[in-house]
Formats: structure tokens, C-alpha cells, sequence
């Protein structure tokens, strides 16, 4: 028997999708049963309160949470977000019910035995309801109170080998895709430089000092899975030069039939015959491959790496040689400023293991500098990027101007040129100059 | 210029303390102007270590992380929390 009556939450239920409601329900009687005898360490019936507390933000049309506080755990500035309900006494299970946010690991890959390992924890010391995964790519365990955080802390940093993430104005949990752990695209080793600047940056990720959020993501290739130029400060994108490889014969197998295209996705329907000339080439968006004769050919100079023949054709086609990363800078959701897209900061550059990454390091911390210095509270280094214009994160990231950083053809006529880049600077003597021009 | 540690930490519980009539919490920019010749980072050290001396607590939105002197503004127990 439920502890609240929530209609409209069951209506939610009715829907098509896989329900929350559902999902929550089911811990309420799982905890209900506690059929392993846990010794549950915060109300046992939390979830049947958060279904309360939601019926009751949805019929008032207002929520009933309040954030924030100075809940953590000692010497942390990040990983745990307070939450308490202002109407503790109609749902006490959820009085006190604060956000702890882990770092997932390196693309998400998981053992059975560690996901068993951090439910156990968070079925004894917190509601036992997760969130897989939040947008920066943490693990979200939703609801536990102040006395079980040091506790929850101790036992995934000694028994798991784990850590919190990053909250507020910390770096965030770093985020790669699975990159060359499963993905022959993948243009430099995406984990590993993840991991690499995640160690760096602990200071960063546990004691903010920033003006706001920052959040480093690392896609292996341009197909860009888990977002890096659309969802952080600095987006690392693997790319590479030179000609994509062709094998003809494997093109020839595709356009036989004999190996599905997309590797065999969308197979859910008939498609009809895999058709080359509409699939691929007509869909090139720089125009630059010719299927002729039976042989298929680029124009490599032209190609923008979108990617989309190589996934068509992944036995067929290969990523060039010269292999590196691009760097883009200032995404961002829409909460001050509207939404952006990372601007490109670095065309090219080599992810060179060997000297420990440094030249990425310079960038990062000659960009961070400068954001620490001029942003203003709560504004993202992509609002500071506009307000103060592109080429001055160009300068503190020690970029000289590019072409390929303008992003249109210039509206603005205005030049305005700086001392160092005219002969003898702005200095001028004036007595010289007062005998050729009286006054 | 290096920064002396302790004159460092004591001028950071002055100004909180100079402004506890109307804020109890403090944005990083509000301490790093009162260094205006030292690096953010070295200014960060200080206050990471005024933390772990548990003179100033983190405060938290979940989406902006700001310092306060320990004790000071709402703490958990006025939640119902001890």
C-alpha cells in the first residue's frame, strides 16, 4: 500500500516510455521487503516520501526542494549537491536528502562486480536510487543525509578505488568516450588523456577556484560521442590530415551486397540495395567523392572529416595517418547567455604522451589564468569569450591567429591593431612630429 | 611578490568578518581582489588551507561553490539536521 496517494504521477506511468515513477516505486517495495535485511542507515520509505513530495510539486505547480548548503565531505569543495524538502514534516524520509555525484569511469565501462559493489553502499547509506548517467557524465546517487556522507566517502575511495566528482564551481568529472578501448576511429587515445589531466587536476576538481563551472570532455574522432563541442569549456576532438584510405575491393563488396553498410545498423527494415552514389557521395557535404568505373575516389584536400562515408563503409575506408586532436573552446547549455557551440581554438595539434602532454597543459592552464582573471561570477568561459572577444582567449592561449578561426566572412570593417604588431608601436616624438604639423 | 601565509589568512577572516553584517558568503573573485598582485592559484592555497584548518567552510548551490567563515549563515542543524 502506498504512503501517498500520487495520481498524477500514475498517470505518467501510462505513457509509452519506461516510467521514473515505475522505477522509484519499485525500490519503495524493494525496501519495503528488504528481503536481504539491510539495516537501512536513512528512512527506509525515502522513496515512497520522494513520490510525495513530486505529486505534491506537481499538483502546486512549484517545487518543494530547496539546494544548496554547506553539506560535504572535509577539505572538498564538489561532489555533493545539499537538498532538503521544505515540508519536512509531511515527508521526512526526504527531509534531508543531498546529491552525491561520483566519477564514472573512463568511458563508462563498468564490471559487474563494482556496480554491485556501489549499490551496496548506496542501498545501505543512501535511497538507492541512481541517476546513470547526469549530463557531465557522473553517477548520480540521489538522497542521503549529512551523518552517511564521510562514511559513503571513505568506502568508495578505500573499497572501490573511486572518487567523487566535480560540483559547483569545480572542473567537472572529465568525460571520454570509449575511444581506442573499442573504436578503430579513434585518433588518439582518449581515455588515456582523460585520465592523464583528470589525475593533473585534482586540485581543480575537489577545491573550486574558477568563476564557474568548467567541464573538459574527449571525443576520439569527429563522430564526437559524447558531445565535446557541444557540451564543455574545452572539447578535445580527434581529427586527423591527409587522405582518408580507400580499400577498393572492400567498396566493391559493400556495393555487391556482401557486407551490410553501417555496419549493419538500421536493419530493422528493407532499405532496398545499398546504393553508393545516393548513400555516399551524394551526401558528402564538401562535394569531394567520385564513384566511377566501379572506383571510388576524394578529393583528400576537400574533405571536412565529417565522417559519414567512413561509418557507412567502416571496412572500406580508414582514418588518415597524421593523427591528432582539435581543440574547441566556450560550449555551453542556455542558463545566462543562450547556447553555444565550442568555437575552434586549435586546428591541430599532436596528443604526445611522451612529454606527458605538456603542450595541452600549457594551453589549459594559460586559458584558465586568464578566465580566473577577467570572468565574472557565474559566467562561463564561453560568455567571457564573447564578452571580451575571441582573440583575447586566443593571446592567453598562446594561439596565433588562424584562418580557420573565423567563423564568417568579417561583418565588422573596424581593425584595431595592437602596439607590438606595428613598426615602432604607438610611440612618436612629438617634437618631430610639431615641425612638420603646427598647431 | 610571494604571499606570507598567516598575514594572508588573517586578512581573508578580516574581510568576512569586515562584512558579516550583510554576507556570510564569499565568491573566489571577492578574495582574489584583495591580493590584486598574486597569482589566483597561490590565493586559492591559502584559502584551501584556511578550509582545512576549518576556519571557512565551502558553500554550494550544486552549480556555484562559494567560501564562508565556519558557523557562519545557515548551517545544517537550522534544517533539522544535527
Amino acid at each position: 500500500m502506498a504512503k501517498h496517494k500520487t495520481p498524477l504521477l500514475d498517470q505518467l506511468e501510462s505513457g509509452p516510455w519506461p516510467s521514473f515513477v515505475s522505477d522509484i516505486k519499485q525500490e519503495a517495495a524493494s525496501r519495503a521487503k528488504n528481503e536481504k535485511g539491510i539495516e537501512y542507515q536513512i528512512a527506509a520509505d525515502c522513496p515512497d516520501d520522494l513520490l510525495g513530495v513530486l505529486e505534491m510539486s506537481y499538483t502546486d505547480g512549484e517545487t518543494h526542494w530547496k539546494h544548496g548548503g554547506i553539506v560535504g565531505v572535509f577539505g572538498y569543495g564538489g561532489g555533493v549537491i545539499g537538498r532538503y524538502c521544505d515540508q519536512p514534516q509531511m515527508f521526512p524520509g526526504v527531509a534531508h536528502f543531498h546529491t552525491v555525484r561520483v566519477a564514472q569511469p573512463m568511458g563508462m565501462w563498468y564490471s559487474s562486480k563494482f556496480l554491485n559493489s556501489i549499490m551496496d553502499i548506496w542501498e545501505l547509506r543512501g535511497s538507492g536510487l541512481t541517476n546513470m548517467h547526469g549530463a557531465t557524465g557522473d553517477i548520480v546517487l540521489l538522497g542521503t543525509s549529512t551523518p552517511q556522507l564521510e562514511e559513503i566517502f571513505w568506502e568508495l575511495t578505500h573499497n572501490l578505488e573511486n572518487d567523487l566528482g566535480g560540483s559547483g564551481s569545480n572542473l567537472r568529472t572529465p568525460a571520454s568516450c570509449m575511444g581506442m578501448s573499442r573504436c578503430e576511429y579513434a585518433c588518439y587515445d582518449a581515455q588515456e588523456l582523460c585520465y592523464n589531466l583528470t589525475q593533473e587536476y585534482q586540485d581543480e576538481l575537489h577545491r573550486p577556484a574558477f568563476p564557474y563551472k568548467f567541464k573538459f570532455k574527449f571525443d576520439g574522432c569527429p563522430n564526437g560521442c559524447v558531445a565535446a563541442i557541444a557540451r564543455s569549456d574545452l572539447g578535445f576532438l580527434g581529427t586527423f590530415k591527409g587522405p582518408i584510405k580507400i580499400n577498393q575491393e572492400v567498396v566493391a563488396a559493400y556495393v555487391g551486397g556482401e557486407i551490410a553498410p553501417n555496419a549493419g545498423a538500421h536493419a530493422g527494415r528493407d532499405w532496398g540495395k545499398f546504393d553508393i552514389q545516393k548513400e555516399v557521395v551524394d551526401l558528402c557535404p564538401s562535394n569531394c567523392l567520385t564513384y566511377e568505373g566501379g572506383k571510388l575516389t576524394m578529393d583528400h584536400k576537400e574533405c571536412v572529416r565529417c565522417m559519414h562515408c567512413i561509418n557507412t563503409m567502416p571496412q572500406a575506408l580508414k582514418i588518415g595517418d597524421d593523427r591528432g586532436v582539435s581543440i574547441f573552446c566556450g560550449a555551453k547549455a542556455p542558463i545566462l547567455d543562450g547556447p553555444q557551440m565550442g568555437s575552434l581554438l586549435v586546428p591541430f595539434m599532436e596528443v604526445n604522451k611522451d612529454d606527458d602532454y605538456q603542450s595541452i597543459k600549457d594551453l589549459i592552464e594559460g586559458i584558465w589564468d586568464w578566465w580566473m582573471e577577467e570572468g565574472k561570477n557565474r559566467e562561463r568561459i564561453g560568455e567571457t569569450m564573447k564578452r571580451l572577444g575571441f582573440a583575447a582567449l586566443a593571446d592567453a592561449a598562446g594561439i596565433a591567429a588562424d584562418p580557420r578561426h573565423v567563423q564568417e566572412p568579417r561583418h565588422n570593417p573596424y581593425i584595431f591593431w595592437k602596439a607590438e604588431d606595428v613598426e615602432g608601436g604607438w610611440d612618436r616624438d612629438l617634437a618631430a612630429f610639431r615641425k612638420r604639423h603646427q598647431r | 611578490m610571494v604571499l606570507d601565509p598567516e598575514a594572508a589568512k588573517a586578512e581573508i577572516i578580516k574581510f568576512c568578518e569586515s562584512k558579516s553584517g550583510s554576507k556570510s558568503k564569499f565568491y573566489f573573485n571577492d578574495f582574489t581582489k584583495l591580493f590584486p598582485d598574486e597569482k589566483t592559484r597561490d590565493v586559492k592555497k591559502i584559502l584551501t588551507k584556511l578550509v582545512q584548518e576549518e576556519k571557512m567552510v565551502f558553500w554550494s548551490s550544486g552549480s556555484t561553490t562559494m567560501y564562508g567563515l565556519a558557523g557562519a549563515g545557515k548551517q545544517a542543524a537550522s534544517e533539522g539536521e544535527s
